[in-house]
């Protein structure tokens, strides 16, 4: 159980098979305080996130629809979402089968340093996405530790759509690996085995036995790592170009249009985001129900 | 209940922490523009014992860097800055024109309330390996360019002008020329940053780009910092005359009173010994026994100004750098 | 979990697939991951441990450790308080919206910190929802504590509810009934009941809530105003001093915040051990 991850819910709700509905929380309300904590929890989610988020919407609102439209499909606008979802896809794709190997490896070796790689597996987690910024950047320009050895093969990351890509990945690889992890040790080596005996080769155990069982799980983790990717900033500023149409993430549009005046222009492009971030929300709650009901049995 | 007054103490705490100031003024911030850092480092120093000698009281002086544009809406949307010391006379006009700063700012000081100047100029690495001499040179296909965002930074308006004013003179105002040179110019840039600062990073730390455009009292302080022999500065033949506009920022020193120390500070920096901190930080200045003192540490160059080649700031405005301006277009031609 | 049985069929595999993939593993992990680590720490120290010393005692510097350390000090409460409440309400109970609640708890983890600073900024600044009234009651909260307090707490929001909610829809709610049974009072069946079951995943929480919280950026950024010594978090800081020419210096102030991080997950493996021998 090395795993109650740091983006919590998904995972350990997870790992620890469907909560039991047995409990019967229609009778519940014996237990006490439902009014108090409801309503701390309705003060605080209506003056700290809705209250923000709803002027958000009303000033983007300000412009009418056929100037929200221009806004957020301004050919600049297209250039940032081209951009961001291209390097949030490239780091995706990168994090899926690199946290796959990860929470793999950890799950199924025993090897010197285990431990420590769980632990490190979060430090994306802990550390300031801007310490990660810098620090990335200063290792991948044309001056850094590997910035100068693939300068030399005629690669360049910083200050190109890959350098984005690759603070994406550093900062979303925890939510893959936590997320796959947990299933991953509830899979017992049993229905391998059983193929096994039956006749079937590694590959295609781990293809036709291993892989669909955690299809769902990888699916949420992928679909939380990908908004993660999406919203970055702190990290990807250092060592994007922040060139215009070619490496402006959406987030710094956004902040451009701030300091440009443009308030409407940047709530507009802020709604997309919000938009966007609350549709894979709901996405990933959807898929880890599913992954929860399609558990195997404990 | 008992976790409500805990909420309750904890948002009043936050929410009432503030204003720290009320009484005479122990401080004042200057709000200023990006690569300024150095500069008011040492103006305020300085500025700081004349006080102590003068009142016999401390005066701290809190600086506040970002692009002048920036700078100008964080004011709007509530910094207290007392004074802004900016780059550009239309991020000052943005606040006169909402009341923050008095409507007839420029002529409450000298010289449209400008007390130095500077011009855009090239850095380049060592020994000029790319042989850059002038504006022609940078739409060179060989040649990489970093400068800031016009969008965000004024440093970057000024050098972005100042091309167009070099492409106007050398096509005699073909415009179809002209946007065709800007276009490339801007198609050679490798790093777009929001602030003069973050652009000096990029160039001088990360070694990205042959050609730094930038003010010449940044482009001296990199060489004060990292040594004249890594970059050699390049004078174009012709750029454009930047101001570096100041004014009291009349509302919020009305209402921490601290109008007359902020009039005093700006004051400071016309005069001799202001002046002469300015000309060492490398930055041309108005006083003429001071700039005859310094004047071998600045080229002569032929300067044009805003007024003389675009019709005004507000022009330019319009024109040039509203959304969908002709900037917006060279850019989305990319 | 990974006990023996794993270690025997871990050991029963051809050997060179295993090398393969656990050799391949943590060498992208320590370019990945570690190598940003290590830079950190050797930048801050190119100039000798004196000068990144001495970088951290300027007075900005350690304006800016104090603010950080004052942020987290008033937004992890805040988002304790709401974290158990949330979890509470939303674990132990079936209502209406309960959905739509728990998706809107969550939401600050997948929108974009510069959508709240954004966000914040329309609401709080001068030109905002309330910024005239602000302004009349001589009230600020953009470019002051206030500001950057507020920016933190939407962006630390759900760690803590995140982390009970599945702990306690796990444990139900047999033991608050029974104690309601027996005549407990709402406080003392929390306390005592409640709490020492919670109370791993609870702190756990907390220390990830902390953590984000000394680190957060984007938002911060934008509701700061950057007034040195005053409003600049340790994270803006080392942005500040990184185009100070000062890069040894942003790299101390780095590295503080490293550290910080390297404890978290320390403190974080050591709860997981009491968690499991538990």
């Amino acid at each position: 159980m090395s795993s109650v991850g740091l983006d919590g819910g998904g995972v350990a709700a997870l790992s620890r098979g469907r909560p039991s509905q047995a409990n019967g929380r229609k009778q519940s309300r014996v237990v006490p305080g439902f009014r108090l904590s409801l309503g701390i929890t309705l003060f605080y989610a209506a003056l700290i996130i809705c209250l923000p988020l709803a002027t958000l919407i009303l000033v983007g609102a300000r412009l009418g629809p056929a100037d929200y439209w221009a806004v957020v499909s301004s050919p600049r606008a297209l250039a940032s979402y081209r951009v961001t979802l291209g390097a949030a896809a490239l780091a995706t794709v990168f994090n899926t089968f690199y946290g796959f190997a990860l929470a793999w490896v950890l799950v199924r070796y025993e090897f010197p340093g285990r431990r420590i790689l769980d632990a490190i597996v979060d430090l994306p987690f802990a550390l300031p996405t801007a310490v990660a910024g810098v620090a990335l950047t200063a290792i991948f320009a044309k001056n850094g530790w590997f910035g100068e050895p693939l300068g030399a093969l005629g690669i360049t990351v910083a200050y190109t759509p890959i350098g984005i890509a690759l603070a994406m990945a550093f900062t979303s690889l925890p939510f893959i690996v936590r997320t796959l992890q947990p299933v991953m040790e509830e899979l017992d080596g049993e229905i391998e085995e059983a193929a096994k005996t039956l006749g079937a080769n590694k590959v295609t155990i781990f293809f036709r036995v291993v892989l669909p069982i955690l299809v769902p799980a990888l699916l949420a983790g992928v679909s939380l790592a990908f908004a993660r990717c999406l919203g970055e900033f702190g990290a990807v500023i250092f060592i994007a170009g922040n060139q215009p149409y070619n490496t402006e993430i959406t987030a710094l549009l956004a902040f451009i249009r701030i300091e440009e005046y443009d308030y409407p222009a940047a709530a507009a492009i802020a709604t997309v985001m919000l938009g966007t971030a609350f549709v894979l929300l709901i996405t990933t709650n959807a898929l880890q129900a599913y992954a929860r009901r399609h558990e195997i049995a404990p | 209940m008992r976790r409500l007054p805990v909420v309750t103490a904890a948002v009043l705490f936050a929410l009432g922490a503030l204003p720290a100031f009320a009484e005479a003024p122990s401080s004042i911030l200057n709000a200023s523009y990006d690569v300024s850092r150095e500069l008011f480092v040492a103006v305020n120093k300085e500025y700081a014992a004349k006080y102590l000698k003068d009142t016999g009281k401390t005066l701290e002086i809190k600086q506040s860097h970002a692009g002048s544009s920036k700078q100008a809406r964080s004011i709007l949307e509530g910094l207290d800055a007392d004074v802004v010391t900016f780059n550009q006379a239309t991020d000052v006009q943005v606040l006169a024109d909402k009341g923050f700063v008095a409507a007839n700012w420029s002529e409450k000081f000298p010289h449209g309330a400008s007390p130095f100047y500077s011009l855009p100029v090239f850095l380049v690495r060592a020994g000029n390996p790319k042989g850059i001499k002038d504006w022609n040179d940078l739409v060179r296909d060989d040649v990489k360019l970093v400068f800031p965002n016009p969008k965000t930074s004024g440093n970057a308006r000024y050098t972005y002008l100042a091309a167009t004013a070099y492409a106007k003179e050398a096509f005699g105002n073909d415009e179809a020329k002209v946007n065709e040179f800007v276009k490339k110019f801007l198609a050679n840039v490798a790093v777009f940053d929001t602030g003069g600062r973050a652009a000096t990073t990029t160039f001088v730390e990360r070694e990205i780009g042959d050609v730094l455009i930038t003010f010449e009292t940044e482009t001296t302080g990199i060489r004060k910092e990292f040594g004249t022999d890594k970059f050699d500065a390049v004078v174009p033949s012709v750029s454009l005359l930047a101001d570096f506009p100041v004014a009291v920022v009349d509302k919020v020193a009305e209402k921490r009173g601290s109008t007359e120390i902020a009039t005093d500070y700006l004051n400071f920096l016309y005069s001799p010994e202001g002046q002469t901190i300015l000309a060492e930080n490398g930055n041309r200045v108005r006083d003429e026994a001071v700039a005859k003192k310094f004047a071998a540490s600045f080229q002569p160059v032929r300067l044009v100004t805003v007024d003389e080649v675009f019709g005004g700031w507000p022009a330019v405005n319009k024109t040039y750098f509203g959304s969908d301006g002709l900037l917006d277009q060279q850019l989305a031609g990319q | 979990m990974s006990g023996a049985s794993n270690l025997d069929r871990a050991t029963s595999r051809q050997g060179w697939s295993r090398f393969v993939l656990i050799g391949g593993v943590l060498l992208v992990t320590a370019l990945v991951i570690g190598a940003p680590v290590v830079a950190v720490f050797s930048q801050a120290l190119s100039k000798g441990l004196g000068y990144a010393l001495e970088s951290l005692a300027h007075p900005d510097t350690r304006a800016a450790i104090w603010l950080s350390v004052t942020v987290a000090i008033v937004v992890v409460p805040i988002n304790t308080v709401f974290g158990i409440a949330a979890a509470w309400a939303i674990a132990k109970f079936r209502f209406p919206g309960r959905k739509l609640l728990l998706a809107i708890v969550e939401l600050p983890f997948s929108v974009s910190p510069i959508v709240a600073g954004i966000s914040y900024l329309f609401v709080y600044g001068g030109q905002g929802l309330f910024g005239p009234w602000l302004e009349a009651h001589d009230l600020k909260i953009m470019f002051a504590l206030p500001g950057i307090i507020l920016a933190t707490t939407f962006v630390t929001a759900p760690f803590v509810a995140r982390e009970l909610i599945p702990l306690m829809q796990l444990q139900g709610n047999g033991d608050e009934e029974v104690a309601a049974t027996l005549g407990a009072r709402g406080w003392q069946t929390f306390f005592r009941v409640t709490l020492p079951n919670i109370r791993w995943g609870l702190l756990y929480g907390v220390v990830l809530c902390n953590a984000r919280v000394l680190g957060e950026f984007g938002a911060v950024s934008i509701v700061s105003g950057n007034i040195r010594g005053e409003t600049n978090t340790l994270p803006l800081h080392v942005e500040l001093l990184y185009h100070d020419y000062n890069a040894a210096g942003a790299f101390a102030a780095a590295a503080v915040l490293t550290l910080v991080a390297l404890v978290t997950l320390l403190v974080k493996t050591l709860m997981e051990r009491v968690i499991r021998s538990a």
